[in-house]
C-alpha cells in the first residue's frame, strides 16, 4: 500500500511539537526531557476543554498540529484514533465512585470513559461528519492504527487522519499498566498521488521471532518502550532523518508491518 | 463528496449469536418467532437499579482454564460461550485450512472489554496504602485491556494475521465489518473472523443510570411512551469470505457498510440525524443498491425519547415509508459493544429464514415516528436488509446485508 504524509504532530516529554521533535530525531539537538505544558488544543471549545481528560487535549494537540501542516480541511478527513488503553484517569475515577456506597457517578465521566472520546471530541471540535474509528492493540496500538489508516486510505482513497496516543497511568491502576510519560503522534495521509513530502509503503509480513529494532539513542527508546504510542518513534526517526529507509513495527506478535520510507523532507 | 464506489460481497459463511434469549442462532431464532424477550428485572451482582437487563446465563458456572486461564473474566467467558455455538470453531479452523493462519484478521468489537475485573479490583484495594489486589497486575492486560477481547479470540482460534479491537461505544461490532472488508479489500488477509463480545458491569448500568436513559421496564421501541433502553450482553460472530470463492445462491452476504460521525454531541444525536443519513447513503453506494431495494431495516431502536424519534427522521428521509423497519432490542436489551454483530447475525437470519420481526414491546407505534415501524413479525421472502447502529462520540455505522443472487 502506498501512501503518502502531509503533515505530523506530536507531544512528548522533550519532544513538543514536530518542529523541535524533528530536530531532537534527526540528531540535531540533544534529547532533553522535561515537564510538557499543558496542551492548548485551542481547537476545543472553552467549556469543553476544562472538562477534557488529558488523552483529549493531547490528542487533538497533536490532531490540530497534523491537519494544520496538511492544509486540508478537518471537516473532509475520515480519522482513525489508536491507544492501548484509553482513557485509563476516568476508569480510575469511575471505579473508585463505583466503590462508593451511593454509587453515584458523572454522566459526564461515563460518557467520557469510551474509547473514543478523543475521537468523538475531535468530531465536535471540528463539526466533522466523516467516519471515525477508534481501536487498540496493546503495545501495538500505532502499528494496529497505520494499518487501519492506510487501508483507509488505499481502499476508500481518501486522507485520513491518523492520531495515536497513551496518557501516564495513574495510580493504582499504573501497578498494573505502568506508562509514566505521556506520548501523543499525529499523521496525516494521503493517496500517493496527492504529491506530499513523504511517501511510505506498508506491507505485511509474518514475524519470525526477533523483536523489531530499537532506537540507537538510550533515552529515547526508554521512552519508546514505556509508551505504545512512542513506538511511533522508529517511524518518525526515520522521517526526521530524511527517509530511505525502512522500519519494521511489530504487530500482535506474529506479524510486522514493514514501512518503507522513500527519501523525504518533512 | 462522491459517493463510495461499490464493494466486493463479502459471504457470512458461518456466524453465531448468544444473547439472554440463549447460545446459538437457534434460540435466537425460535424467541423471535415466539416474541420471546430475554429482559427480566435486573439481578446482576448487588445492583439495586429498577431495571431490566437481558442477561446470559451460565456464566458464572465455569471458568478458563489452560492456556486460557489469564483470560478469565465474564467477558471473555461469554466469547468463549459464543465461539462454542453452530459449529464455528469448526467453521473458523477449516478456514484457517483453506488460506493458513496468517492470512484470516481477527477484527473484534466491544465498549467495556472486561472492565468488571478492574471494577471488582477496586473494591478490595488496601484502605491505607491504595494498592490494588496482587491477583489483579498480571491480569489486566488479558481482561480489562481494549485488545484483551481480540487477543482472546485470535488464541482461541490458532490465527495469526492482523487483529484489533475497535471500540467505538455502541457503534464498535458493526464497524468491525468495515475494518475487515478494507482489510480483505487491500489483499492483507483472504478470510476475516468478525464480532463483539459486551458484557454486564457496574460501570455501564450506573453509568446509564446517570445519564437518565435506562427504563424501570423492559425497553419498548419506538412505543409512544418508550422511556429509556434495558441494558444486555452479548457475543457474536461472523466468518467473511469473498464471495466468489464460498459463496451459493441464496447464501448471506455483506453487501456494503457506511461509516460517519455527528459531529455534535457525545452522548445526544444529531437533532436531524444528518450522520445517520450519510452512513445510510454510504452503506447503499457501496451496495449498488438503491433505497427502493431494501424491504427491511433493523433499527438500532434504543428506545430513547431522542434516538428513536431522530433515527425515524434520518430513515424516513431515504427510505419514505416503504420498508418494514422494527428494533430487536426487546428480545436482547442494548447489547453496546456487541450491538452491531447483534443485529447484524438477527439481520442475516431475518434473511435466510424469510422473518421480519414486529418489534416487541411496542404496544402503540409513536404516532410522531414517520417510517413503517412493525409490532407483529411478518412472514415473507427479503433480499436485502439494513442494519443500523450509532453511538457515543455520535459514531454511526450502518451495514447492508443480502443474499447472493
Amino acid at each position: 500500500m502506498k501512501v503518502s504524509i502531509g503533515g505530523i504532530g506530536l507531544l512528548a516529554s522533550g519532544l513538543v511539537g514536530w518542529d523541535a521533535g524533528r530536530e531532537v530525531l534527526a540528531g540535531m539537538r540533544p534529547y532533553r526531557p522535561g515537564v510538557v505544558p499543558d496542551p492548548e488544543a485551542e481547537l476545543l471549545p472553552p467549556n469543553e476543554r476544562r472538562r477534557s481528560s488529558d488523552c483529549v487535549r493531547w490528542a487533538i494537540q497533536v490532531a490540530q498540529e497534523a491537519i494544520g501542516r496538511s492544509g486540508l480541511d478537518p471537516r473532509e478527513v475520515p480519522t482513525v484514533f489508536a491507544s492501548s488503553g484509553g482513557e485509563m484517569g476516568v476508569f480510575d475515577k469511575l471505579c473508585r465512585a463505583l466503590c462508593l456506597p451511593d454509587r453515584m457517578i458523572s454522566p459526564t465521566l461515563f460518557h467520557q470513559s469510551v474509547h473514543n472520546t478523543a475521537a468523538g471530541y475531535w468530531g465536535i471540535a471540528t463539526a466533522g461528519q466523516q467516519s471515525s474509528t477508534a481501536l487498540s492493540c496493546y503495545d501495538d496500538s500505532f502499528a494496529a492504527g497505520l494499518l487501519e489508516a492506510a487501508t483507509v486510505v488505499c481502499v476508500e482513497e481518501r486522507p485520513v487522519l491518523l492520531v495515536a496516543y497513551d496518557l501516564v497511568v495513574p495510580k493504582p491502576l499504573s501497578q498494573a499498566r505502568p506508562i509514566s510519560e505521556g506520548f501523543a503522534v499525529a499523521l496525516v495521509l494521503a493517496p500517493s498521488s496527492d504529491g506530499w513530502p513523504a511517501v511510505i509503503r506498508v506491507r505485511l509480513e509474518e514475524a519470525h521471532g526477533g523483536e523489531a529494532v530499537g532506537l540507537e539513542d538510550p533515552a529515547l527508546e526508554r521512552v519508546r518502550q514505556d509508551n505504545p504510542a512512542a513506538r511511533s518513534l522508529l517511524l518518525l526517526s526515520a522521517a526526521a532523518a530524511g527517509g530511505g529507509r525502512t522500519v519494521r513495527l511489530s504487530l500482535s506478535d506474529s506479524q510486522q508491518l514493514i514501512v518503507d520510507l522513500e527519501p523525504c523532507h518533512i | 463528496m462522491p459517493d463510495p464506489k461499490p464493494m466486493t460481497p463479502l459471504t457470512l459463511s458461518a456466524y453465531t449469536l448468544v444473547t439472554a434469549n440463549g447460545r446459538g442462532v437457534g434460540p435466537v431464532l425460535e424467541a423471535l418467532r415466539e416474541r420471546r424477550s430475554g429482559l427480566k428485572p435486573c439481578d446482576f451482582e448487588d445492583v439495586t437499579l429498577k431495571t431490566s437487563i437481558g442477561r446470559v446465563s451460565g456464566l458464572d458456572d465455569f471458568s478458563l482454564d489452560h492456556e486460557l486461564r489469564p483470560f478469565d473474566c465474564r467477558n471473555n467467558r461469554l466469547a468463549w460461550l459464543g465461539l462454542q455455538q453452530d459449529g464455528f470453531m469448526v467453521a473458523a479452523a477449516e478456514a484457517k485450512q483453506r488460506y493458513g493462519a496468517h492470512r484470516i484478521a481477527v477484527v473484534m468489537g466491544t465498549s467495556t472489554s472486561g472492565i468488571l475485573e478492574t471494577e471488582h479490583a477496586y473494591r478490595e484495594r488496601d484502605p491505607h496504602t491504595d494498592r490494588l489486589p496482587g491477583w489483579y497486575s498480571p491480569r489486566y492486560r488479558y481482561t480489562h485491556n481494549m485488545f484483551s477481547l481480540g487477543h482472546f479470540v485470535r488464541t482461541c482460534l490458532g490465527l495469526q494475521g492482523p487483529a484489533m479491537v475497535i471500540s467505538t461505544a455502541c457503534s464498535s461490532s458493526a464497524k468491525v465489518f468495515a475494518t475487515a472488508a478494507r482489510l480483505m479489500q487491500a489483499g492483507l488477509c483472504d478470510a476475516a473472523v468478525v464480532g463483539g463480545v459486551d458484557s454486564l458491569c457496574l460501570t455501564t448500568l450506573y453509568g446509564f443510570s446517570a445519564l437518565q436513559l435506562l427504563s424501570a421496564d423492559p425497553c419498548r421501541p419506538c412505543d409512544e411512551d418508550r422511556d429509556g433502553l434495558s441494558l444486555g450482553e452479548a457475543a457474536g460472530y461472523a466468518l467473511l469470505e469473498f464471495g466468489e470463492r464460498v459463496g451459493g445462491r441464496g447464501t448471506v452476504a455483506l453487501l456494503g457498510y457506511g461509516e460517519s460521525t455527528d459531529g455534535y454531541h457525545m452522548s445526544h444525536p444529531h437533532p436531524e440525524g444528518a450522520g445517520a443519513v450519510r452512513a445510510i447513503r454510504d452503506s447503499l453506494a457501496r451496495a449498488s443498491l438503491r433505497a427502493e431495494d431494501i424491504e427491511y431495516i433493523n433499527l438500532h431502536g434504543t428506545a430513547t425519547r431522542a434516538n428513536d424519534s431522530v433515527e425515524d427522521k434520518a430513515v424516513y428521509s431515504i427510505f419514505g415509508a416503504r420498508p418494514a423497519c422494527s428494533s430487536t432490542k426487546g428480545w436482547t436489551g442494548h447489547t453496546l459493544g456487541a450491538a452491531g454483530i447483534t443485529e447484524a447475525v438477527i439481520s442475516a437470519l431475518c434473511l435466510a429464514q424469510g422473518l421480519m420481526p414486529g418489534t416487541l414491546n411496542c404496544r402503540r407505534v409513536d404516532s410522531s415516528l414517520k417510517s413503517r415501524i412493525l409490532r407483529e413479525n411478518q412472514i415473507g421472502s427479503i433480499s436485502f436488509a439494513v442494519s443500523n447502529i450509532f453511538g457515543f462520540g455520535g459514531n454511526n455505522c450502518s451495514l447492508v446485508l443480502g443474499k447472493l443472487p
